[in-house]
């Protein structure tokens, strides 16, 4: 019976990898079956199970919360999403992180100068040598 | 007997002091470990996607993302800015941002504005201080970060690239080279540095589903994501290795102080003891 290679990764962790005779998912068009030889084949996921039939006839079920399928003629490639995914929840997500960013500029003291800044670090940084220095001396 | 008290409740606390930075230190030196392993998880998804956008590129050449097209005239650049939420980790956010500002004033004299999105705290405090525009933070992403917490500040600067507002955005973290060793390093994440060598295709292309401009802009965007996360996760690996090593040098120098300190008790107390027996000698021999 013929085979392929198949890779399942999410972004935090490898999530499968093996020798398959088929992978089964649901693709933003459909349900897709990839038996070995398909032809190749690019599409988003949608959240959902990712099956696949390992050589033995076993069968394993991912859940995927999105993602990204491939399918090259030796390797199918599923590159899965850790959080579900949608464009007004990504939109909520970026004006989140705007808020917290207006949210700390709205109580800043009072802008400092870059030169300032650059002053203050440089401060820190004499501080951190003289503490490195006086280890050394410590030392002898 | 006098200065000997002083000095034993100095011993006492100095020794306080030492149990505190032991104990960080043990703990850092614990979650290098997990934090080093998370490293090392994520790093598939990376090399495959890296893959994949390879394959496309090859399949489809007509077809140019803006992320991967370089622009001519640079009038304003995002940075996004990875820092740890908590301090104690010796000089490691100070030297990125000394960096980190050396560059900004660079931008700034030629003219080109910079935006800032923070992650972590340090970061966050920082650049509220110094007259930059900061866009977007987000803080305490803890020991375990998700790509979920990052979606959005990624979103902002990614929004910023495609309305044209920026031209350049670049990602400053501290590189894990290994547990002595940290280095703060800026690498551009758009437009993605284009891939290099790619074999000799052979006739074919994908069928893609919708359409290969969808498919390709959420295979970038997820890749631009990941290389973030990954940052954070170095990041989150440097922190601890820092604060190991910082701690480990504050509980030698304690100990070491501790030595002194005794020493000095010890002479004080022998001075002491010299002392009263003289008395009585002196007393003995008047009487």
């Amino acid at each position: 019976m013929s085979t392929i290679r198949c890779d399942i990764v999410s972004a935090e962790e490898e999530i499968f990898h093996g020798t398959v005779t088929l992978v089964v998912a649901t693709g933003e068009m459909g349900e897709l079956g990839i038996a070995p030889r398909h032809a190749p084949l690019i599409t988003r996921l949608k959240p959902g199970q990712v099956r696949v039939k390992l050589e033995n006839g076993d069968e394993q079920f991912f859940y995927v919360s999105g993602g990204i399928l491939e399918v090259q003629p030796q390797v199918v490639t599923v590159l899965a999403d850790t959080a579900i995914r949608a464009k007004d929840l990504d939109e909520a997500a970026a004006s989140k992180a705007k808020a917290e960013a207006e949210k700390l500029l709205a109580n800043r003291t009072d802008a400092m100068e870059i030169a300032e800044a650059q002053a203050q670090l440089a401060q820190a940084v004499a501080q951190l040598q003289a503490l490195e220095r006086l280890r050394k001396n410590l030392k002898h | 007997m006098a200065g000997t008290k002083e000095i034993r409740t100095k011993i006492k606390s100095v020794q306080n002091t030492r149990k505190v930075t032991r104990a960080l230190e043990m703990v850092s030196a614990s979650k290098i470990r997990r934090a080093q392993d998370k490293m090392r998880a994520s790093r598939p998804y990376a090399r495959l996607m890296r893959q994949v956008i390879g394959h496309i590129a090859k399949a489809n050449g007509d077809y140019k993302h803006p992320f991967m097209m370089e622009r001519k005239d640079v009038k304003r650049v995002g940075y996004v800015v990875i820092s740890t939420d908590r301090g104690l980790c010796g000089g490691l956010n100070s030297t990125l941002f000394r960096k980190l500002i050396a560059e900004i004033r660079t931008h700034q004299q030629n003219g080109v504005e910079v935006d800032i999105v923070a992650i972590g705290q340090k970061a966050a405090t920082f650049f509220r201080r110094i007259k930059v525009n900061l866009v977007g933070s987000v803080t305490h992403l803890g020991e375990n970060p998700q790509v979920a917490q990052l979606i959005g500040i990624i979103k902002v600067m990614l929004d910023g690239f495609t309305e044209g507002r920026l031209d350049r955005v670049f990602l400053c973290y501290n590189d894990f080279v290994n547990t002595m060793v940290q280095k703060s390093t800026t690498d551009q994440l758009l437009p993605l540095p284009a891939s290099d060598t790619l074999e000799t295709a052979h006739d074919w292309d994908y069928i893609y589903e919708p359409n290969a401009v969808e498919v390709l802009d959420s295979v970038l965007t997820r890749y631009v994501e990941s290389l973030v996360y990954q940052g954070a996760l170095e990041n989150l690996a440097s922190e601890h290795a820092a604060r190991m090593v910082a701690m480990k040098a504050a509980s030698d120098n304690a100990t070491k102080l501790i030595g002194t300190l005794q020493l000095v008790y010890n002479k004080a107390r022998q001075a002491a003891i010299t002392q009263e027996i003289s008395e009585i000698v002196g007393g003995a021999a008047a009487v």
